[in-house]
């Protein structure tokens, strides 16, 4: 299925390139990068470029390309997945997936791959049977390794990959047994300029990082399941069981790994934590405008609301702005005209408020688009959807382990039409 | 390293040569040193013999593959190091090999050896990786020798290496097509295969080497279907899109009814004028499909089969995997009946948060989705809006489903979303909301003139591009009803002195001649402009301005002859030859001449046309002919390799292809048994209501007939109950069982029942404890005892055992076999009476009474091997040396004084040799007495079955009795549930047998358990080191626990003490056990090997992947403990 791939950076170099069937030459991603040409924005590239004889299917993530080279007809979505799945296995691997980081461990890329396709076709993607096979590096096994000159594959051979609970490394022992459940909670919305919500919608997951002996077997309940409107799991849920009685019930792969991602549709009511005041004009003929902006809280159960940060794509007409924080720090870049304003924690008592002017370009007529806001900020300690655990049971295993539960409500594509 | 990126710059240029980058690798040595030399000092640690150099050679070739540097020149030296020790430097090798053996065939062959030897190896992991280099070779010569082994593994008896067979399958075709006929035999018998690993893979080799043979299918269709939910996520991609190809090819249509109403409707589709009642039609139709679902289903019925494949991809749409969602959303939008089909909205919104391909991706496809069936997205409608944040490409496709889901109802709140898109920065996308606004106007009649509205202010907007795709689209709308709108035209025709957009100026220039009688003031003078400018302009608009001149000509052509004669000269000299051509055919068609005159009669009708109105519609219109998801819909061009979706057939095909005879692989009655079921299930799972136990049921009975490994245990509904028994001791089970119980029947908060528990389990544990021990010492003097007054010859301490062993083989000898069997027995009985719980008292059971087969079986062959060989040694015919283990079954507390144990007999259970026998025992603690004890309501999984045990009449206050039941467990450590009676009280109780129970001895000599061994290797061969406790480290010791623990045979070790006698390694015997699983007789073979300083190494062969896994834990518990 998947021919090649290539490896393209930002400033379009191939810096690798891994054939799995017979070689195909790197003038084929000339094709690609006509088509990045054309696109005025990198993430414009189309996904799927076809080509004489081929067709290519990208992912751009990091500021990488990972061009994928294929022949013949496979679902596109695939191939994309697949690419995904390589990203975050790299990611898992070497902590951050740059080109440097690449580079450093070329090797142990190449093993991946190697390890990840066979004749194009995907053969082990779960991170743990990989692990098995081929240790990630940390500094520590670098340095044992230039030493004693041992190697970064595994010893024994992996029987993951043949177990019936493929996704679980076996002979894992901890001598801290703990299981962390992180529940947390994405709001996408839009507010129109009036502030009344247009769409509103709720994107949940729950990643785990459990860290137990043996082959534990978990099971997870809800106090309010029924919120949950759609699910999709990790392959360790029991499917059945959590129809029949909206239990999940699993046998968890080791270490870090998305447990489950839901929604909660736009049916629902959803809270909006924070309310926006602005008001953004420009005048006709004045080469002056004004700024200003004023956030608040709201509904927020009594938590605070932190880490906020507020950007916005100015109009191409403003040349600068003069503006003036109540609190945090604000930049803009009059290349890219994109205001950020770095707020911190909203203090209820007293609203953080960015007011001032922007300056325009002299002569031209005022634009006629209004900036869109975009909002990021987090509140710990509580779900927005108000899904609670209700208990965490483990079966299998004798010993008793630590376990913890932490909510977390976060803006996700969060945007305020002005 | 930024000066030699900026010097790589040249894109894809293949760079070879003097490329100096090599900043990152660590191992480049001289950035200065020339290639030549560089690859000689590689050579040079190739040779070495030392690992970490040959090792950091290797590391630097593959970085130099991987920089698409050439390093073909080092095949030579490579090559050699194949056979090398350590694992890394041979994986990199082996990385090598495939990527330039092509180029250097013969010296490739040397490598071909190594892999040869590599395929029989014992390991199955060393099998499959071989076998996967070997294939990856695009060698040409080794084609036989890779069908060879292909063939070969597809028979192997590991899964994974069949799987990497499948893998190997595609690769050979690619190299060699004509061996395409073997290549199928093989696809054939591995579609056969029923493990989950293999599925997958299979159906991958079978869609790229014979797609077309959709009769392979037949046979397999339904294992497939069952198989599914276990299947890894790529395979189920690639099954899912075979199977929905199949299924188009076997079954009905099931929308047969509403598709001709579809049919209906389409006709009045194609005319633009009709939308209001396409619409309600559209509604109607929706509504209607569902009574016409219910009224006119009778003579359509779902093929059972069909229905099967409906439900087990349903529960994928929850995968996290985006191609597994697509696959299973386009099986239903293909496949499903139409009222069914919206489950699969859901899911691809879900779809829509991912990154942004997947998104570009799913958009497309529901786009095509949204022409076919609104309705179903329509709920959705608004986790379509579009953010400022999202790329071009993506608010482009969003935007399209949006205008395709743009109805009377909801287009208001569209077209206000839509007013806010054209204030965007994002040009492009502006222009695209414009387009998007012209159709919701054609398509939705009672908004075509506040469109129109806000088309027409569009038309002062600064902005040139927004303004020229307003023109274009107005002059669409225009042409709908032109008459009404003559202002509008004249307001555009204003627009020629500002517009520059080439596309936009045709627009107008032909709108103008188009309706010149319109704007028969303005005409003229457009004319006369664009006259002027004719020179400047694009082709496109020099075509328009022709036409225009042409048109006005016939209409007006006293005020425009001049214009159009001046305009058609200077389209004669043009460069543009369609200019040229143009303007010499209109001259001639309009300018009445003597040679032309027939045809410039008909200038007028030729020009002036009535002109139908185009229709806007949407680009993906029609793209459903291509399978959903596929490359070749998403790039609406049929893409190589891809394969039509086939129309349904008029009648089906005949259904009885599917089921499945016999297959030659059942071997034993459970299983025969469970393939009927399978072939029934369709039948009666037809209806929607039966869902959950009986397809778990079926899906695990059905897997797990196969392999363990397949399973459904993680998707039954009772699978933590399975799950949970794999992984503890016996005792561990019980607690949890127990506690798992109370806490279901009590319902309380936990910490109180917990601690209660607690102290319960403590309670027992010690009782067990005291138990245990005190029967083992009994049961050891007891055969010390035997051994001293019956046989002279008692050896050492360590060899009761043997001492009974010589008696047996005495006694066979010197009286006829009937004798040993009788005495045997008897001594069994006295054993049982012995070992068992001191108040035991011995009532005729059937446990007692019947001959004892096994062991009979075992002295027959026993005495041949006898009169075979003297060597051998008489067998150690097991008996059950160790205490029987007792269980709880109900306590005297739970009980109201009843006090209920068991115990497992290991005794053949006369009424069904396939059912373990288990032994209760009941002791009334209770004042009162307790009446006619008997079970109810027993609970099993499938296949498995019980014989109850005969009602206990009475049993008065203090008194005590005990009954024999038979389970047949089916080779599960499922618990068998029933609930236990008396006359006044019901307890739920349940029986979970310890996976020692579940097996009879067998007498097996050592060759036969050697050969055995041999043939249940890989998969089937589970190993444990382990350590063995101080005190366990002598024979009898060993034996003793490993009996304890499982219903086992001492396989005699002839060669230790006879052969060789005086140099037996005595430090490192080893022991052999074996045995048969009790229902399906598979062998258990367990060997214990002992070294030095009670290091020890367990190995237990068995078909049964799950028991051997179970058992090696528990006998490693026993004997660690």
């Amino acid at each position: 299925m998947i021919h090649s791939l290539f490896l393209i950076n930002a400033s379009g170099d191939i810096f690798l390139e891994k054939h799995w069937k017979s070689v195909v030459s790197r003038s084929v991603c000339d094709y690609f990068f006509e088509a990045q040409e054309r696109a005025t924005e990198p993430e414009n590239v189309p996904p799927v470029i076809p080509t004489p004889h081929h067709y290519l299917i990208s992912v751009l993530r990091h500021r990488i390309y990972f061009v994928a080279v294929i022949q013949s007809e496979v679902p596109p979505l695939f191939v994309i997945e697949f690419l995904h799945r390589v990203v975050d296995t790299f990611q898992d691997y070497f902590g951050v997936c740059t080109e440097a980081a690449i580079k450093d461990n070329v090797v142990v890329v190449y093993e991946l791959l190697e390890e990840m396709l066979d004749n194009g076709f995907p053969l082990a993607t779960e991170s743990n049977i990989l692990k098995e096979l081929i240790k990630p590096p940390t500094i520590l096994r670098t340095m044992v390794n230039t030493i004693t000159g041992s190697t970064n594959v595994g010893e024994q051979l992996p029987t993951g990959q043949l177990s019936v609970v493929p996704w679980r490394r076996t002979g894992v022992k901890y001598t801290n047994n703990e299981a962390y459940f992180d529940v947390v909670e994405e709001i996408d919305a839009i507010i129109d300029k009036s502030g009344s919500t247009i769409t509103a919608e709720i994107q949940g997951v729950i990643d785990a990082c459990v860290k137990l002996t043996g082959m534990p077997d978990l099971t997870l309940s809800f106090m309010n399941p029924r919120l949950l409107d759609d699910v999709s799991f990790h392959p360790c849920v029991r499917f059945k069981r959590w129809e029949a009685e909206r239990i999940l019930s699993f046998i968890p792969p080791d270490g870090n790994f998305r447990l489950l991602s839901y929604h909660v549709s736009s049916q629902n009511l959803v809270a909006i934590p924070v309310y926006v005041k602005h008001n953004i004009t420009f005048r006709e003929g004045s080469s002056q405008g004004r700024f200003d902006l004023t956030l608040g809280p709201k509904q927020t159960m009594g938590k605070a609301v932190e880490s906020v940060l507020v950007s916005s794509q100015l109009p191409r007409g403003v040349l600068n702005t003069n503006l003036n924080p109540s609190q945090g720090t604000y930049t803009f870049d009059p290349v890219t005209k994109l205001l950020t304003w770095d707020v911190g924690k909203i203090n209820p008592q007293k609203l953080p408020s960015l007011k001032g002017t922007m300056s325009l370009q002299a002569g031209a007529s005022k634009p006629d688009e209004n900036p869109t806001i975009n909002i990021q900020f987090k509140i710990q300690q509580m779900a927005i959807s108000g899904l609670k655990v209700n208990r965490l049971d483990m079966y299998g295993e004798k010993y008793k382990p630590f376990k913890g539960i932490k909510y977390m409500t976060k803006a996700g594509k969060f945007q305020v039409r002005t | 390293m930024s000066a030699s990126s900026a010097f790589n710059d040249e894109k894809g240029g293949s760079s070879s040569v003097g490329e100096p980058e090599y900043g990152h690798d660590p191992a480049s040595g001289g950035i200065f040193s020339s290639d030549y030399k560089r690859h000689d000092d590689l050579k040079e640690m190739l040779d070495s013999n030392k690992d970490s150099l040959k090792l950091e050679a290797m590391k630097r070739i593959v970085a130099m593959i991987a920089r698409g540097k050439n390093a073909s020149d080092l095949f030579p030296a490579v090559v050699k190091n194949v056979a090398c020790k350590n694992i890394e430097v041979k994986k990199l090798v082996y990385v090598y090999l495939v990527r330039y053996a092509e180029e250097q065939q013969d010296l490739a062959l040397l490598s071909i050896s190594t892999f040869q030897r590599g395929l029989k190896d014992p390991n199955q992991l060393i099998r499959a990786s071989a076998l996967r280099v070997l294939s990856s070779i695009r060698v040409t010569i080794i084609v036989p020798i890779m069908m060879l082994a292909i063939k070969e593994a597809a028979s192997d008896m590991s899964p994974y290496v069949r799987k990497t067979a499948a893998h190997a399958i595609p690769k050979l075709y690619s190299l060699d097509p004509e061996q395409k006929d073997q290549l199928i035999e093989v696809i054939e018998k591995l579609l056969a295969d029923k493990t989950t690993l293999v599925a997958g893979s299979v159906v991958m080799a079978f869609e790229e080497v014979c797609p077309e043979r959709i009769d392979l299918i037949h046979k397999n269709y339904r294992k497939l279907c069952n198989l599914l939910i276990d299947v890894e996520e790529w395979g189920q991609v690639v099954i899912i899109n075979m199977l929905t190809r199949y299924a188009r090819t076997q079954f009905l249509n099931p929308n047969i009814n509403e598709s001709l109403l579809e049919e209906g409707g389409s006709g009045e589709k194609t005319f633009y004028g009709s939308d209001d009642e396409e619409d309600e039609d559209e509604e109607e139709k929706e509504k209607k499909a569902e009574t016409a679902a219910m009224a006119k289903r009778k003579p359509y019925v779902m093929d059972p089969d069909h229905r099967l494949l409906l439900r087990n991809t349903k529960p994928l749409l929850q995968s996290r995997n985006a191609a597994v969602v697509m696959a299973v959303a386009q099986l239903y939008f293909h496949l499903a009946p139409k009222a069914e089909v919206g489950v699969i909205a859901k899911a691809l919104v879900r779809l829509l948060r991912s990154h942004s391909e997947v998104q570009y991706v799913v958009l497309q496809n529901v786009a095509t989705m949204t022409i076919k069936r609104r309705g179903m997205f329509e709920p959705y409608l608004k986790s379509f809006y579009i953010r400022s944040t999202d790329p071009t490409q993506i608010k482009v496709l969003k935007l399209e489903v949006l205008t395709n889901l743009a109805n009377e109802t909801n287009i208001s709140t569209i077209l206000r979303e839509f007013q806010t898109y054209i204030k965007s920065m994002d040009k492009d996308f502006v222009a695209a909301t414009i387009q998007a606004i012209g159709r919701c106007a054609t398509n939705i009649g009672e908004v075509r003139d506040t469109c129109l509205n806000g088309l027409v202010q569009l038309l002062s907007n600064r902005d040139e591009l927004v303004v020229a795709e307003s023109v274009v689209v107005i002059k669409k709308l225009l042409q709908m009803q032109p008459e009404k709108h003559s202002d509008i035209i004249k307001h555009m025709a204003k627009l020629t002195d500002n517009i520059q957009v080439p596309m936009a100026r045709a627009s107008i220039l032909w709108l103008i001649g188009e309706y010149c009688e319109h704007v028969p003031k303005i005409a003229p003078d457009v004319l006369r402009k664009m006259a002027k400018s004719f020179t400047n302009e694009e082709d496109i608009v020099k075509l328009q301005i022709i036409n225009l001149a042409a048109k006005l000509y016939l209409t007006n052509s006293k005020q425009t002859k001049l214009l159009t004669q001046y305009v058609l000269n200077l389209a004669k000299y043009d460069q543009n030859y369609d200019i040229r051509d143009r303007a010499r055919f209109i001259r001639q068609l309009i300018v009445p001449t003597e040679k032309s005159g027939a045809l410039s009669k008909y200038a007028k009708k030729l020009f002036l046309a009535l002109k139908p109105a185009p229709v806007l519609e949407s680009p993906f219109k029609d793209r459903d002919h291509f399978q959903l998801g596929s490359l070749s819909h998403l790039l609406n061009a049929k893409a190589g390799g891809y394969q039509e979706l086939p129309d349904w057939p008029e009648a089906a095909p005949d259904p009885s292809v599917r089921n499945v005879e016999v297959p030659e692989w059942t071997k034993c009655s459970s299983r025969e048994k469970r393939k009927e079921k399978k072939v029934e299930k369709p039948f009666y799972s037809d209806s929607e209501g039966e869902s959950g136990p009986t397809e778990s049921a079926d899906s695990e009975s059905d897997s797990g007939s196969g392999s363990e490994s397949a399973s459904g245990s993680e998707v039954s509904a009772s699978g933590s109950e399975s799950e949970e028994s794999e992984e503890g001791s016996e005792s561990e089970e019980e607690e949890q069982k127990d506690k798992k119980k109370t806490k279901k029947e009590l319902k309380k908060p936990v910490q109180e029942s917990e601690s209660e528990q607690s102290s319960e389990e403590e309670e027992r544990k010690h009782a067990r404890k005291s138990k245990i021990s005190k029967s083992e010492s009994e049961s050891e003097s007891d055969e010390e005892d035997e051994s001293e007054s019956e046989s002279s010859e008692s050896e050492s301490e360590d060899s009761e055992s043997e001492a009974e062993v010589k008696k047996k083989k005495k006694a066979a000898e010197s009286k006829p076999p009937c004798k040993p069997v009788k005495k045997e027995n008897k001594k069994e009985k006295k054993e049982i009476s012995l070992l068992d719980l001191d108040d035991f008292d011995p009532t005729p059971s059937p446990q007692v009474t019947p001959v004892n087969s096994f062991l009979s079986s075992s002295l027959v062959t026993d005495l041949e091997g006898l009169s075979l060989s003297d060597s051998v040694l008489a067998p150690a015919t097991m008996a059950p040396s160790s205490a029987l283990k007792s269980y709880e079954l109900l306590h005297r507390i739970t009980g109201e004084g009843l006090q209920v144990e068991f115990c497992f007999s290991r005794q053949p259970f006369s009424p069904d040799a396939n059912m373990v026998a288990v032994q209760m025992h009941f002791t009334n603690n209770a004042s009162a007495d307790a009446k006619s004890l008997h079970m109810e309501d027993v609970k099993l999984q499938s296949g498995m079955r019980v014989r109850e045990f005969p009602e206990i009449e009475l049993l008065p206050a203090g008194e005590t009795a005990t009954a024999v039941m038979g389970i047949d467990f089916c080779d599960s450590t499922q618990a068998a549930n029933f609930q236990l009676c008396t006359q006044t009280r019901k307890f739920f109780v349940s029986i979970q047998p310890p996976v020692g129970e579940l097996m009879r001895p067998v007498f097996l000599t050592e060759n036969e358990f050697k050969k055995e061994q041999g043939q249940l290797m890989g998969m089937n061969e589970i190993t444990e080191k382990l350590t063995l406790d101080a005190t366990c480290r002598n024979e009898h010791t060993i034996v003793q626990r490993v009996t304890a623990a499982a219903n086992l045979s001492r396989v005699p070790c002839g060669s230790d003490k006879e052969c060789s006698p005086p140099v037996p390694p005595p430090d490192h015997p080893v022991y052999r056990f074996a045995g048969r699983t009790v229902t399906s007789g598979s062998l258990v073979l367990v060997t214990v090997v002992t070294r030095e300083e009670g290091a020890a190494q367990l190995t237990v062969n068995c078909e049964k992947m799950v028991i051997g896994t179970m058992l090696v834990k528990d006998i490693l518990l026993a004997l660690t403990q």
